[in-house]
């Protein structure tokens, strides 16, 4: 039987932090976890569960001068319905309402979609066109780590053994617009073949995309190819590295990812 | 651990990350509550914690203690269900449960039951035998009848 501590304060979550357990998974809203222990996936691996899903600091958006901050507990539902997030980054409210379905909706955490590091992560790409920072805490103290230098390969991150996301900051800019597309097999509930970020403000272009790597990436060379009115269709064949796999080929993917870069280019 | 479910408070001695699903099913008796998939896709394992829908079979039990859980049978021939009967709206049986829950948490929502609407919130239970059409309608009936 695995040994579970439900911890009921961030500084509860710490003092196990802290005892370095053997295996530590974090469970938050248990939609990526749970499946992997149901199926019997990597159980063996799994020394000590923290669950978190209680931990009142985790959870709550607010507005602090000109970030965005965003608990690592708030669930989808919760960036859905949130006033702050329609006013400030309605394309995070947006992608939520396209990962899965209520059920998930109410339970996945914006902070499990980035510790489960997944490719697919619907958010991810949102956060890194934003260029947010995540927060990572634990027994000694916090530190800052950009969303770009966060994934540091299939599913690996920068989280420290004794480490959980805390939360996730946005820097907000005037003037600027985050927009995506997601394509998948169909609107509701599926997992993205590929999807791409833009955000766009004065003299300003952020772009990346998710499905493409074995990391959600920033795509650097196609920024610079549509800064200065280049080959945007050649540049991002440079950023990304698709494989083929159940959901798409790697030249679907390629394609797709280029073209509705484009498209969102234009908008 | 303590749980409330369907309005009554039940002990359960169960380890920690025991699916919620196995906790009703086996160790309540509740098997209203079915297994599909076992991987949140499919809804046939719905029910609503604290008054919001989630796939239990993804939500170790330690998650729900102290917490008020809501199954079928904890619902006693509501008129949405009424409309499920009367609309043809369950052949096998096996997606009814959990689409009765999220149809019946779509209905305390208060959301006009638009034909998008329902479909949003029954997106994640799926159903093999019906093509959704008479559960829609189902849906749409009872939200109808909720508002007269």
């Amino acid at each position: 039987m695995i040994p579970v501590t439900s911890a009921r304060s961030l500084s509860e979550a710490y003092a196990i932090l802290h005892q370095r357990p053997r295996g530590l998974r974090v469970l938050a809203g248990g939609t990526d976890l749970m499946v992997a222990v149901n199926a019997r996936v990597g159980l063996d691996r799994i020394g000590h569960v923290l669950d978190i899903w209680r931990v009142p600091e985790l959870r709550g958006i607010s507005l602090e001068g000109a970030t965005l901050r965003i608990g690592a507990l708030t669930t989808y539902s919760e960036l859905m319905r949130s006033r702050l997030m329609a006013e400030q980054l309605p394309a995070l409210a947006a992608v939520s309402r396209e990962v899965g379905a209520w059920a998930i909706q109410n339970r996945g955490t914006i902070g499990g979609n980035v510790c489960n590091a997944s490719p697919a992560g619907d958010t991810l790409p949102l956060l890194l066109a934003c260029e947010a920072r995540f927060v990572l805490g634990g027994p000694r103290g916090e530190r800052t780590v950009a969303a770009d230098e966060f994934f540091l390969g299939y599913r690996k991150t920068a989280l420290g053994a004794d480490e959980l996301l805390v939360r996730i900051d946005v820097p907000l800019i005037d003037g600027a617009r985050l927009s995506y597309r997601k394509v998948g097999t169909r609107k509701a509930q599926s997992i993205s073949r590929t999807i791409v970020a833009v955000r766009k403000g004065p003299g300003m272009l952020r772009i990346a995309a998710g499905c493409v790597a074995p990391v959600p990436l920033r795509c650097r060379n196609a920024e610079a190819a549509a800064l200065s009115s280049g080959d945007v269709r050649a540049a991002i064949a440079k950023d990304i590295a698709p494989i083929d796999d159940v959901r798409a080929t790697a030249v679907y993917r390629s394609r797709v990812t280029a073209n509705v870069l484009l498209r969102l280019l234009q908008e | 651990m303590k749980l409330l479910v369907n309005g009554e408070e039940r002990n359960v001695d169960a380890p920690p990350l025991r699916r919620l699903l196995d906790v009703l099913r086996e160790d309540l008796g509740l098997t209203g509550v079915k297994e599909g998939c076992g991987e949140g896709e499919c809804g046939a394992c719905s029910v609503l914690i604290d008054g919001e829908l989630v796939n239990s079979c993804l939500v170790a039990v330690c998650q729900a203690e102290g917490s008020q859980v809501l199954t079928v049978e904890g619902l006693n021939l509501t008129p949405l269900q009424r409309a499920f009967l009367d609309h043809g709206a369950a052949q096998c049986g096996i997606c009814t449960p959990g689409m009765v829950m999220a149809a019946h948490r779509f209905l305390l929502s208060g959301a006009p039951a638009t034909d998008e609407n329902v479909r949003e919130a029954i997106a994640g239970n799926l159903c093999r035998c019906t093509g959704y059409a008479k559960i829609v309608e189902a849906i749409q009936s009872a939200a109808a009848g909720a508002q007269r």
